[in-house]
C-alpha cells in the first residue's frame, strides 16, 4: 500500500515535471572566455552560450543553463542534476565508457602556452624540468600526465583553467596546456600579453585528445541525443552556426 | 604597478551595484549563502532535537545508530561528505524513483545544498542539544513527572525552555559554522558568495578587491549573528536571573 | 571494551557493516587501487595531509599562545589587534582565506619587479607554503580564542602565590601560568585537531597534492565517482581514529591535579 502510494506520488510529481521542466544544460561554473563566462549582471555570455541557445531553439527544446563545477560535471550528469553537458567537453574514448556524446560541434588544436622564452618546443624535451599547470579532469591533464609528467619538475592541477592562467602570469608555473582559442583569449589580455606566448600545438593523440567537442548525454537517452544532433545539424545548415562564430572569431572553429 | 592600480581608483566601480559593477552579483551570492545556511540550520536543528531525544531516551538500537551517525559525520571532512551526499544521494533518489517506474527528477542546487549541510549540522546539533538536555536539573523533570504531566507537554513546557539557555552558546557556534560551510558548496559550483566572488575575481582579475569584499560581507554576517545570539541568550536566561536574585 | 561489542545487537550491526563493505568491494570498481602509479600517489597524498596537519597544528598553537595571552592579560595595544585577528579568522570561511592568500597575493607578483630573482621566490611560487601559512593562521585564530579562556581560567591564587614567593615574571609564566593553561585546553585539543584535519582537503583548491587531490586525480582519470570518495572517507576516518587514540593516551599520561 505504502509502495503504491509512493509510486503514484512519484509518478504524479514526474508527470507534471515532465511537462514543465526544461532541459537542464550543464555548463562549467567558471570563466572560460570566449566560450562561456559570467558577466557582471549574473548572465552567462560567450560563443558556447549562443550556440546552446541556437541548438535549443532549432530543436524546439526549452533549455535552462545550469552552471556546475567542471570537476564534478560528469557525476552531475549521471546523478541527474543536469541533463546535458555543453561545456567544451571533448569526445574521448575514456568518457564514452561512462556517458554518451552528440556529434561534435567544434574542434580546435591543443597548445602549450608558456612564459616568454621559458619553453622552446611543445614536446617532452621542451618541457623537461618545467612546472606545468593543467585544469583538473580535462584531456589536457590526461595528456600531460601521459607525455610530459615523467620529465617535468611538477604537474600542478587547477580547478579552473583561469586559475592556471593566473599562476602562469604570476610566474608560479612555466607552462600550461589548453585549448588554443581559450588561450588566445588569455594572451589577448593585458596580463597575458605581458607574460606569455604560444609555443605551439602538441602532437595529436586522438585516444586522449579526442575528436572535437560534443554535448554529453546520459547513456540510453537516445531521443535527447537525436534531438540535439538534429539541432546541431540544422544550425550548421541554415547558417546560424556561422553567424554566431563570426561574432566571436575571425575563422571557423568547426574544424576537420 | 598595474595590479596595484586596480586596487585603487577602480575598486568602487568594480563593486558598484549596477553592471559593470559586480556588487549585485556578490549580494545575490550572499543571499544564496544565507538562504542555504538558514535552511540547513533549521534542518540540522530538527535532526538535532530528534537525535538528542533518541540518544537519551531511545531504544538501544536507536542509540547505537545515532552514535554511528554522529561519529561518522564528525570524523569525515565536510567537503567529502558534501561530494558524497551531493552525488550519491541525488543519484539514489533518482534510482529509487526509476525503480518505481518514474522518470528522473531534477533536484535543484538550493535544496541539495540545504539537505547536505543539514545532515552535517544535524550531527553537531544532536550533541549540543543532548548536552543541554542533560544540563537541565533532574529535579525539575521529576517534579513534572510526579505531577503526572504527559511526555509531550513535559518536553514543551519544562525541558525545552530550560535547556535553551544551555544550548544557545553551542547553537550560536553551529550557526557561525554553517554560514562558513556554505562556502564549501563553491566546490560543487553552486553560486553562493564564495563562488560568485571567485567568478567575479577571475573575470575582472581584481582578485584582492573581490576576496576582501567577500570577507567583509562574511564578517558583517558573523558580527550581526553574534550580536543576535547574545541577545537571545539573555532572553533565554531571563527566568534564571530572577530566581538567582 | 570487548564486552561492549559482544552484545547481540552490536554483533548484528557489525555484521551488517561488514556486509556493506563486502558489497562495496565486490560491486565497486577497485582495480585502480592495484595500479602502482596510484598507490604511489595515495601514499604521497596521505603523507602530505598528515604532515600538513602536524605542522600547522604546531605552528598554529605556537601562535595561539601569545594571541591568547595578549587577549587575557596584555595591554590594549596588544589585546585589541589580537582580538581583531581572531575575529577575522573566525568570521570568514577558510576557503576564502586560502583563495585570497594564494591567488590574491599571486596577482600582485607581475607588478613587483625582480621578485623572481629574490631570495623568497622558491617559497612564493610554491603553493605548499601558502597552505601551511593559511592553515596555521586558522589554527592560531581559533585556538587563540581558546587559549584566552584558558589563561583567564587559571586560578588567581596560583599566580599570586608564585608572585609572593618572589618568582620572576618570566619563570612564573613558563612554570605556572602556561603549563596550567595548556593543561586546561588538553581535553579539547583532540577535538580541535580533528576539526583541523577536516579543514585540510581545502588546500587541494590551491593545487597542493593532498589525499583529496589524489582522489580527484583518480576520479578524473578513471571516471569512477564513488569509490575514490569512499577511500577518502576511510582514510580520514583512520586519521581521526589515530588522533583520538593519541590524545586519549596523552591525557592518561598527564596526571590531573588541578581542579
Amino acid at each position: 500500500m505504502k509502495k503504491l502510494a509512493f509510486a503514484t506520488l512519484a509518478a504524479l510529481a514526474l508527470g507534471t515535471a515532465a511537462l514543465a521542466e526544461p532541459v537542464k544544460i550543464g555548463i562549467a561554473a567558471e570563466a572560460y572566455p570566449p566560450f562561456a563566462s559570467p558577466d557582471a549582471s549574473g548572465n552567462w555570455v560567450g560563443w558556447e552560450i549562443d550556440f546552446i541557445n541556437a541548438v535549443c531553439k532549432a530543436s524546439e527544446m526549452e533549455c535552462a543553463i545550469t552552471p556546475v563545477a567542471w570537476d564534478g560535471i560528469i557525476p552531475s550528469l549521471t546523478s541527474g542534476q543536469i541533463d546535458v553537458i555543453m561545456a567544451s567537453m571533448s569526445i574521448t574514448e575514456e568518457r564514452m565508457k561512462t556517458i554518451d556524446f552528440s556529434d561534435k560541434y567544434y574542434n580546435t588544436p591543443t597548445v602549450i602556452v608558456a612564459a616568454k622564452g621559458a619553453v622552446a618546443t611543445p614536446d617532452a624535451a621542451g618541457l623537461a624540468g618545467k612546472i606545468i599547470g593543467v585544469q583538473a579532469s580535462t584531456i589536457h591533464e590526461a595528456y600531460v600526465n601521459a607525455y610530459f609528467a615523467a620529465g617535468a619538475a611538477e604537474v600542478k592541477v587547477y580547478q579552473t583553467q583561469d586559475e592556471a592562467n593566473q599562476d602562469l602570469a604570476a610566474g608560479r608555473i612555466d607552462a600550461t596546456q589548453a585549448d588554443s582559442i581559450a588561450m588566445d583569449a588569455f594572451l589577448a589580455t593585458e596580463a597575458g600579453t605581458a607574460c606569455c606566448e604560444t609555443v605551439g600545438a602538441v602532437a595529436d593523440d586522438p585516444a586522449i585528445l579526442g575528436a572535437g567537442v560534443g554535448a554529453g548525454i546520459r547513456k540510453g537517452e537516445d531521443d535527447l541525443k537525436a534531438k540535439i544532433n538534429a539541432g546541431i545539424a540544422k544550425i550548421l545548415e541554415d547558417g546560424t552556426y556561422d553567424t554566431i562564430t563570426k561574432a566571436y572569431f575571425a575563422s571557423s572553429i568547426y574544424g576537420g | 604597478m598595474q595590479s596595484l592600480g586596480v586596487l585603487g581608483a577602480s575598486t568602487l566601480d568594480l563593486l558598484a551595484f549596477a553592471p559593470p559593477g559586480w556588487g549585485a552579483t556578490l549580494l545575490r551570492g550572499l543571499w544564496n549563502s544565507v538562504l542555504i545556511a538558514v535552511g540547513a540550520y533549521g534542518l540540522g536543528l530538527g535532526i538535532g532535537v530528534a537525535g538528542a531525544y533518541g540518544k537519551l531516551y531511545g531504544s538501544p538500537w536507536v542509540k547505537d545508530l545515532l552514535a554511528i551517525y554522529t561519529t561518522l559525520v564528525r570524523a569525515v571532512p565536510e567537503l567529502i561528505l558534501i561530494l558524497i551526499l551531493y552525488f550519491a544521494v541525488t543519484d539514489a533518489v533518482n534510482q529509487m524513483i526509476m525503480a518505481f517506474g518514474g522518470g528522473r527528477i531534477e533536484i535543484n542546487g538550493v535544496v541539495a545544498g540545504i539537505a547536505v549541510l543539514g545532515v552535517v549540522q544535524g550531527a553537531y546539533s544532536t550533541e549540543v542539544l543532548r548536552g543541554a538536555i542533560l544540563a537541565v536539573p533532574a529535579g525539575q523533570i521529576e517534579a513534572a513527572r510526579a505531577m503526572g504531566m504527559p511526555a509531550g507537554l513535559l518536553a514543551r513546557r519544562i525541558t525545552l525552555p530550560l535547556m535553551l539557555s544551555y544550548a544557545i552558546p553551542g547553537l550560536a557556534n553551529l550557526w557561525l559554522t554553517v554560514t562558513k560551510d556554505t562556502a564549501l558548496l563553491a566546490v560543487v559550483g553552486f553560486a553562493e558568495l564564495t563562488q560568485a566572488t571567485r567568478q567575479a575575481a577571475s573575470t575582472t582579475k581584481a582578485f584582492f578587491t573581490f576576496y576582501a569584499a567577500a570577507g567583509v560581507l562574511y564578517l558583517i554576517l558573523s558580527i550581526a549573528s553574534t550580536f543576535l545570539f547574545s541577545r537571545a541568550e539573555k532572553w533565554a536566561r531571563r527566568g534564571q536571573r530572577r530566581t538567582g536574585d | 571494551m570487548l564486552k561492549a561489542v559482544l552484545i547481540p545487537r552490536r554483533l548484528v550491526m557489525i555484521f551488517i557493516a561488514l556486509g556493506l563493505l563486502v558489497l562495496c568491494f565486490v560491486y565497486g570498481r577497485w582495480d585502480w587501487l592495484l595500479v602502482p602509479k596510484y598507490q604511489k600517489l595515495i601514499a604521497t597524498g596521505v603523507w602530505n595531509t598528515v604532515s600538513l596537519l602536524i605542522i600547522t597544528m604546531a605552528l598554529g598553537m605556537a601562535m595561539a599562545i601569545p594571541l591568547g595571552l595578549a587577549q587575557a592579560a596584555g595591554p590594549w595595544y596588544l589585546a585589541r589587534p589580537a582580538q581583531l585577528f581572531c575575529g577575522l579568522i573566525r568570521g570568514t570561511p577558510l576557503l576564502l582565506q586560502l583563495f585570497l592568500l594564494y591567488y590574491g597575493v599571486g596577482s600582485l607578483f607581475p607588478g613587483i619587479p625582480g621578485i623572481r630573482e629574490s631570495l623568497f621566490w622558491p617559497i612564493l611560487r610554491d603553493a605548499w607554503y601558502f597552505a601551511v601559512f593559511g592553515l596555521s593562521l586558522s589554527v592560531a585564530g581559533y585556538e587563540g580564542e581558546v587559549m584566552r579562556g584558558a589563561f583567564k581560567g587559571v586560578p588567581h591564587g596560583q599566580l599570586e602565590a608564585a608572585k609572593a614567593m618572589g618568582m620572576p615574571r618570566l619563570t612564573l609564566f613558563w612554570r605556572i601560568w602556561l603549563p596550567q593553561a595548556l593543561h586546561r585546553v588538553l581535553p579539547t585539543l583532540g577535538g580541535e585537531t580533528v576539526l583541523q584535519m577536516k579543514a585540510t582537503p581545502l588546500v587541494a583548491m590551491i593545487t597542493v597534492t593532498d589525499i583529496y587531490a589524489v582522489s580527484n586525480r583518480v576520479r578524473a582519470d578513471t571516471l569512477i565517482i564513488y569509490e575514490p570518495l569512499l577511500m577518502l572517507a576511510l582514510v580520514y576516518l583512520s586519521i581521526t581514529g589515530c588522533i583520538v587514540a593519541l590524545f586519549w593516551w596523552l591525557e592518561r599520561r598527564i596526571p590531573t591535579r588541578t581542579a
